[in-house]
């Protein structure tokens, strides 16, 4: 487990390893694109639901621009949410799982590659679209790159954690369910710090220290969700 | 091969006392075998005996309850990646994507084990779909394939990304007679090199000499089962 | 993938052993455990009721603190007695600490309930409303949703062994998200609400309070071993179940 990881000792780095991560990445990526359906599915969820709001709470500017950020936020995660149970479903289901796990590739490396990808696929369309939902809400030009920056630094740290909660509900029954239940106590710190370099920024102070933050839990959920989610992955083909 | 990811010197599998415990149900005990390179282990026994997880255990996909696993002298345990880079798997499902060709889902299993891409990993790739009759449809997608021609896509891996030990689960399942011929021809040539092969089957493939392991007279007897249940 | 260098023979053996030992030592220790539980109880709650004063600020709603800070003191234990219990699992394969994680699970998450709905009914006449956002009352509720998600987590396999590995892998995760969990939501706090809320166990407290405090944290625990003692060796009855169902259905 975490402690066997370790015994392995290094694994042999070099040329081979390189190729096959690499290997792995592309042949996601290329997946992705031939399934443009999956793609749109995160930016279409986190645009029309970014849009709802406003009617729900009325089109007061001031009031929309004060709960802009935290519903920018929590759109954005449960966009990412929303596409998280299918990063190892389609691998465990078809038997690539195995294969995985029997290639010389260190599996913690193939669990960041598959984030990698998710990220890229969910995480960086929601980025790309942020500055459209951020005009929704009549957000100051001032604040969009304070906002942009906490989701780059954010929305990797959502995709490793619920990549561990992922890889641990593989083969469950009601899966669906967990994933929001396994994944929001360890999303919270996340929201509450991007939401806060967003809130500093309207309010004329520095958003640095919460993007620190943001960056420190970047750092964080790194080792963490490539140790744990290899783990789950094993237990997942035992 | 190309130099730097050779598949790694042959070596005896050796099976010590092994043990294999599946949702709390002991499969077999006490399983002892030497393979030595150019062997070949057939595995035999009734459904539910254990063949499939003897062959995911022997792939480090499952770990045994007891004993131990050792190849070319050396415990497996104390490098697993190192013993992972010498076997290639055929398991009951092909791992294949469907919206990807044959060829790229061939050339991505190649590349996940090491091997580059560049015109010999092309010209290996070529030879593999072609012995399994593949060529003709090997860049059509996946999804079109039969059950049998994704049998053979799936087999092709053993080919196309050369390991000496091959772990294979009913592999002839599916398939018509020339694909057995040439699933045959393929385990023979691979066995003249010095390759070993464990494979699970209830047919009489015709692989020539071999050595027999029945799981059924491993499995364990009802005191050891209530004991082990703990 | 896995270290085969167990010893062959010896494991069988220790796997055998160790349960029937382990059904001896927990039956032994059992009266015991309920013997406390139902003294310092009982004294406890005496002292709590009537041995102790009314808070001069608080009034007799400081009496609901003899329960809702043992328990969330337990919450936080019970939390690390899991966590000990998943480490052991994963490194040491040990079956029976999966059984200890999985039977603590349900006991942690209703001493944090517990906490959370005294800390509500304390809430209500104190800052006049049944929920606040106050930091540790938002901690203990993230905490509330990860026992929930363990307890989930556990029960969502048909085999109980990997439903027991996978949450002691996220137990493991959650362990590391707790402090930041914490750090975020004070500071979170702080950011909205400026320290208007009053600490519901202040720094310095009486011996007259401090002692029913104990002794109730004291009954609390000796509750929380008895039960999950009770609790695994129900498990392992239903596992020697199992496998005795198993024997005749194979008719061997």
């Amino acid at each position: 487990m975490v402690s066997r990881a370790r015994e392995q000792g290094p694994p042999q780095a070099g040329p081979s390893v390189t190729t096959a991560l690499s290997a792995l990445v592309r042949r996601d990526l290329r997946l992705a694109l031939r399934q443009r359906g999956d793609l749109l599915t995160a930016v279409l969820f986190f645009l029309l639901t970014a849009a709802l709001f406003p009617f729900g709470i009325g089109p007061e500017p001031n009031l929309l621009l004060r709960i802009a950020p935290g519903i920018l936020w929590v759109t954005a995660l449960l966009a990412v949410l929303l596409s998280l149970e299918r990063l190892f479903l389609a691998d465990g289901e078809d038997g690539s799982l195995d294969l995985l796990l029997v290639s010389p590739l260190p599996l913690e490396l193939a669990v960041l590659g598959k984030v990698l990808v998710h990220w890229l696929s969910s995480g960086l369309p929601i980025l790309l679209s942020t500055p459209l939902a951020a005009l929704l809400y009549g957000l100051p030009a001032e604040a969009l790159p304070v906002l942009l920056l906490a989701l780059a630094l954010g929305t990797p740290t959502l995709s490793l954690l619920g990549a561990t909660a992922a890889a641990l509900t593989l083969g469950a029954r009601r899966g669906g369910v967990l994933l929001p239940l396994l994944t929001m106590p360890l999303y919270v710190p996340v929201v509450i710090f991007g939401v806060a370099a967003v809130d500093a920024s309207l309010a004329g102070l520095s958003a640095r220290p919460h993007l620190l933050l943001l960056a420190a839990l970047l750092a964080a959920a790194l080792p963490v969700a490539a140790l744990a989610g290899a783990a789950a992955l094993r237990q997942a083909a035992e | 091969m190309e130099d730097g990811c050779a598949p790694g010197d042959p070596g005896a599998l050796v099976a010590e006392g092994i043990a294999c415990r599946r949702a709390e149900r002991l499969l077999f005990r006490g399983l002892d075998f030497r393979l030595e390179p150019g062997g070949l282990l057939l595995l035999g026994g009734p459904n539910g005996s254990g063949k499939s997880s003897l062959l995911r255990l022997l792939a480090g996909l499952l770990r045994p309850a007891a004993g131990r696993l050792l190849y070319a002298g050396e415990p497996v345990a104390a490098e697993p990646a190192a013993y992972r880079a010498r076997l290639q798997f055929v398991g009951h499902q092909e791992a294949i994507k469907p919206v990807l060709s044959g060829r790229e889902n061939l050339g991505f299993w190649c590349r996940l084990r090491g091997l580059a891409g560049g015109a010999a990993g092309a010209a290996a790739l070529d030879a593999a779909l072609a012995h399994f009759a593949l060529d003709e449809i090997a860049d059509e997608p996946a999804r079109l394939y039969s059950s049998g021609q994704r049998r053979r896509l799936a087999l092709a891996r053993l080919l196309a990304a050369p390991a000496p030990l091959w772990l294979l689960d009913e592999p002839s399942v599916g398939l018509d007679s020339r694909s057995v011929a040439a699933l045959v021809s393929a385990i023979g040539r691979h066995r003249a090199g010095g390759g070993a092969v464990v494979l699970a089957t209830h047919v009489d493939l015709g692989l020539g000499e071999a050595q027999r392991l029945d799981l059924a007279e491993h499995a364990p007897d009802a005191p050891a089962l209530a004991e082990w249940q703990w | 993938m896995s270290d085969l260098a167990r010893p062959p023979a010896g494991s069988a053996l220790h796997r055998f052993a160790s349960p029937a030992r382990f059904l001896r030592l927990a039956g032994s220790l059992q009266p015991w455990l309920a013997g406390g539980t139902l003294l310092c109880l009982g004294v406890g709650l005496y002292l709590a009721l009537f041995g102790s004063p009314a808070d001069y600020q608080q009034g007799e709603t400081v009496r609901i603190m003899y329960v809702h800070v043992p328990a969330a003191w337990m919450a936080l234990f019970v939390y690390l007695c899991i966590a000990l219990a998943s480490a052991s699992l994963l490194v040491w394969r040990h079956p029976l600490a999966g059984l200890v994680a999985k039977a603590s699970a349900p006991l942690g998450a209703a001493f944090t309930f517990l906490a959370l709905a005294t800390g509500s009914l304390w809430g209500k006449p104190m800052w006049g409303t049944w929920w606040e956002w106050d930091g540790r009352m938002t901690s203990v509720l993230i905490l509330f949703f990860l026992y929930l998600g363990l307890i989930a987590l556990t029960n969502a396999f048909e085999s109980p062994e990997r439903g027991q590995r996978a949450s002691a892998v996220l137990a493991l995760v959650g362990v590391v998200n707790l402090p930041i969990i914490k750090f975020s939501v004070d500071w979170w706090n702080t950011l909205h609400q400026p320290a208007s809320v009053m600490r519901l166990d202040g720094p310095t407290i009486d011996p007259s309070m401090l002692w029913p405090l104990l002794i109730m944290a004291a009954g609390f625990t000796f509750y929380y071993l008895w039960v999950m003692l009770l609790r695994v060796r129900g498990e392992l009855v239903e596992a020697r179940l199992r496998a005795l169902q198993r024997l005749e259905t194979e008719g061997r």
